[in-house]
């Protein structure tokens, strides 16, 4: 399903074994732990920390189980409504975040990676591709805040969940939705880790970091189900230190 | 005019030019503010004036706010200087004018805000960054910066790289990020000369003010939401010196 590690300030997420990393309850769950594990070892360990999501094989993820949920509605919407706390986690995240997008991200699994502050993508292979306008779904809510937050020149957009534009990284990266394209897989995975050890090496205050995260997204946040803390919060945090 | 030595205020041609004076840092603590608001308010009293630019003297555009004086004084005071910046990002935002920051120098925090409050954002090419401070400085961002910032720098990369990696963006890098307008070569003096000279070209069109400052409010409506009740129209002509 998915592995935890720590390499340093650095905690890795991986995506494990060769399939297509189907986003079901039990992958899902599991995500879940490892995030709050990472939040709570952070927590621990004080600042400067950076959380690099990387998946084996040829997928980082295919999206939701459909195979899972066949016909049923009943399970389409259970696994839709697990995602979205499994976005919440992401975005807020004490620490800086990285997804290393090894392979193919379609659907929740492109959002998944979008859910991450950066992304580096492989040049050679994968495709990131929001599937849903030729599958015949309607976005749900909260896909659609992540998306108009996180992609936000207009035509890339529009590209995006419109068009259903099948997007390899040199495009992706025109289109302000990759940040670093690398040649092949070993890069794919090195080139995350090293900017995640420069982000840590900051030693930005995590609950700092993620405000700051949610107060860029606040209607992707509050999509999410993420409550923002009250202005009232912050301007007692207003002592620097500087 | 001279309204207290903060800053000082003349005119050329059809602009209202208000530079931050002294070689400091420019921190925005209640007197600056005060001072800034004053002159702002001046220049919607001004008559003929069709334009207004905002510049500093020295290294610094300005450096945010004045953290050191926040430190010693009761909550209610610090509130008292975010809601005094919020007012002036009102009179800002409902100046009845076409208005143009000079960044001469390092923009830090609200600083930055202040210049990316502006219509029209000059800057300094061989000296000084744009720098969202607060991650490094261990400080949260309040709703209406994060909401300057989402309106003002639309992609959504650019402003993750100045508000969640503190990014120092030079002027080249601002411009072709899109973040500022244009990049003006040689020393303050050049930069105030480029920004006046770009705000008599707004003036020169001879638009309504008001029409402007309505326009104005309606493209960044998120923003003049949040500040509205802090400042504007009501509350600059409160502001107005005493002559």
């Amino acid at each position: 399903m998915c592995t935890l590690e720590q390499r340093g300030r650095v905690f890795v997420l991986t995506l494990t074994g060769d399939g297509e990393h189907r986003l079901g309850i039990p992958l899902m769950a599991s995500i879940r732990s490892a995030l709050s594990s990472v939040a709570a070892q952070a927590a621990q360990d004080g600042p400067g920390a950076a959380l690099v999501t990387v998946a084996e094989g040829r997928f980082f993820s295919n999206g939701l189980d459909i195979g899972w949920v066949g016909t049923s509605r009943a399970r389409l919407t259970e696994l839709i409504d697990a995602l979205r706390p499994v976005a919440a986690d992401l975005l807020a995240l004490p620490m800086p975040t990285v997804a290393a997008v090894t392979g193919h991200a379609s659907a929740g699994g492109f959002l998944l990676a979008l859910c991450h502050d950066y992304r580096v993508m492989r040049a050679d292979r994968g495709v990131l591709y929001m599937s849903e306008v030729d599958l015949g779904f309607p976005l749900p809510p909260y896909f659609m805040a992540l998306l108009r937050a996180k992609i936000t020149a207009a035509q890339a957009l529009r590209d995006v969940v419109l068009r259903g534009a099948r997007i390899r990284a040199p495009q992706a990266k025109e289109m302000g939705i990759v940040d670093v394209v690398c040649p092949g897989a070993p890069e794919t995975v090195a080139e995350p880790l090293k900017l995640a050890e420069q982000l840590a090496a900051r030693k930005w205050d995590g609950a700092v970091y993620s405000a700051i995260r949610i107060s860029m997204f606040p209607d992707a946040c509050m999509s999410v189900g993420i409550v923002q803390g009250s202005d009232e919060d912050k301007a007692r945090n207003f002592g620097s230190r500087l | 005019m001279d309204t207290g030595s903060l800053c000082t205020v003349e005119r050329r041609g059809r602009v209202h030019l208000i530079t931050i004076t002294g070689a400091g840092e420019h921190r925005l603590g209640l007197p600056l503010i005060s001072a800034l608001r004053a002159a702002v308010a001046g220049a919607r009293a001004s008559p003929g004036a069709g334009a207004l630019v905002l510049a500093a003297e020295g290294k610094y555009f300005s450096n945010g706010f004045d953290q050191a004086w926040a430190r010693t004084v009761p909550l209610h005071l610090q509130v008292s200087m975010s809601e005094g910046f919020r007012g002036l990002l009102a009179d800002l935002l409902a100046l009845p004018m076409p208005t143009v920051a000079a960044v001469t120098g390092h923009a830090a925090a609200a600083g930055c805000a202040l210049a990316l409050a502006h219509d029209t954002v000059v800057m300094r090419a061989s000296r000084g960054f744009l720098y969202m401070s607060e991650v490094d400085a261990g400080i949260k961002i309040v709703d209406y910066f994060a909401e300057l910032l989402r309106q003002k720098v639309p992609d959504a990369a650019t402003r993750r790289d100045m508000l969640l990696a503190g990014r120092k963006m030079t002027a080249a890098e601002a411009v072709r990020r899109g973040v500022v307008d244009a990049a003006a070569d040689g020393g303050v003096e050049d930069v105030v000369a480029a920004a006046v000279a770009a705000a008599e070209g707004l003036a020169a069109r001879g638009w309504d003010g008001e029409v402007v400052a309505e326009i104005r409010k309606a493209m960044w409506p998120a923003v003049w939401g949040k500040v509205k009740d802090y400042g504007g129209a009501e509350t600059a002509a409160a502001a107005r010196p005493r002559l």
